[in-house]
């Protein structure tokens, strides 16, 4: 470990107190940075996900197509994430905090690739026809990013990213008809009891 | 290390030394690298563990520990104490006083950097 020098009347001269202090400011600002959790995950916006995804589940069940299936479910998707995004929002405003703080940063960092790579196998397993490995691939990346993005929050964030990982492997391990219930206790389910959880625990 | 001590600042309230020797002690405290770690990483969280400061500041346990004790004898950070079913937890928050100290240093820092920039 490295002992920092006092500044004082024998450094060599003004530009290095200067530079130690100003190293010394950043150090802190940096420690700060890293300890900081990203707090502003809302509780009650996932408890909303998690009844509209009930919502949408139910919906899709009663599809008579592939492509009526995949658009009920893109939808919830881009709702989900609007309501995510209004509540996150809203809970760091309330907190005095800015949502893309360095903490919130890192979240977003985390959670955004395995969402990209979720779009682009979306489109590519659209065109192989294997709509029926869709349900396990969204819940397995949706996971990962949760837990990524999660690692830099509250514990519960990656514990129910986790969950969403083991839904998703269940879902790819098993019949084409599991699909549909999995999605249902993957973002219905998993989303209201951590939802509830974290809005207990931590805040709405 | 047990319990929550006084939350007054020992290095203040010892004796009464003179303004300028005051102000120098209490920077020397948080000065040390690994103690600036510290009482920053507790003033962005209500608490943390002994392993989450730890892991935090990749330092060792001898080090933390010399380094936290030092802070909690001066009142910066208290200390408690709990089994988390088998195993022990430390955890440590920053008190009024350290948060003071912290705004102090951080002022005393500041005043430095506008001084020279205005040579």
């Amino acid at each position: 470990m490295r002992t920092a020098t006092r500044p004082g009347p024998r450094d060599d001269g003004a530009e290095a107190l200067h530079d130690r202090a100003l190293e010394h400011l950043t150090y802190i600002r940096d420690t700060m940075a890293g300890a900081s959790r990203f707090t502003a995950v809302p509780g009650r916006g996932i408890v909303l996900i998690g009844v509209t995804a009930l919502g949408a589940a139910f919906a899709a069940s009663r599809t008579g197509s592939v492509a009526a299936w995949i658009g009920v479910w893109l939808s919830e998707a881009v709702l989900a994430l609007a309501v995510g995004l209004l509540a996150a929002a809203r809970k760091a405003r309330s907190a005095g905090e800015a949502l893309l703080s360095a903490p919130g940063r890192k979240a977003a960092l985390g959670f955004v690739p395995p969402l990209a790579a979720g779009a682009v196998l979306t489109i590519a397993i659209g065109h192989a026809g294997r709509a029926d490995l869709l349900p396990g691939i969204w819940l397995l990346l949706y996971g990962a990013g949760v837990v990524t993005g999660g690692a830099h929050s509250v514990r519960a964030v990656p514990i129910m990213g986790l969950g969403f990982m083991l839904a998703g492997a269940g879902a790819l391990a098993g019949p084409p008809s599991w699909g549909n219930p999995a999605m249902a206790v993957g973002f219905g389910g998993l989303h209201l009891l951590f939802g509830i959880l974290i809005w207990r625990e931590h805040g709405g | 290390m047990t319990g929550v001590p006084d939350a007054r600042p020992r290095a203040e309230t010892a004796e009464a030394p003179a303004p300028r020797e005051k102000a120098l002690a209490l920077d020397r405290l948080i000065h040390e690298r690994l103690r600036l770690g510290i009482v920053s990483a507790l003033a962005v969280n209500e608490r943390l563990t002994f392993v989450e400061l730890r892991a935090l500041l990749k330092t060792t346990d001898g080090n933390l520990s010399v380094h936290a004790r030092k802070l909690e004898n001066a009142g910066y950070v208290a200390c408690s104490k709990a089994f988390d079913g088998r195993l022990p937890r430390t955890e440590y928050r920053l008190t009024a006083a350290g948060r003071r100290a912290l705004d102090r240093y951080l002022g005393h820092m500041e005043a430095i950097i506008r001084a020279m920039r205005r040579r």
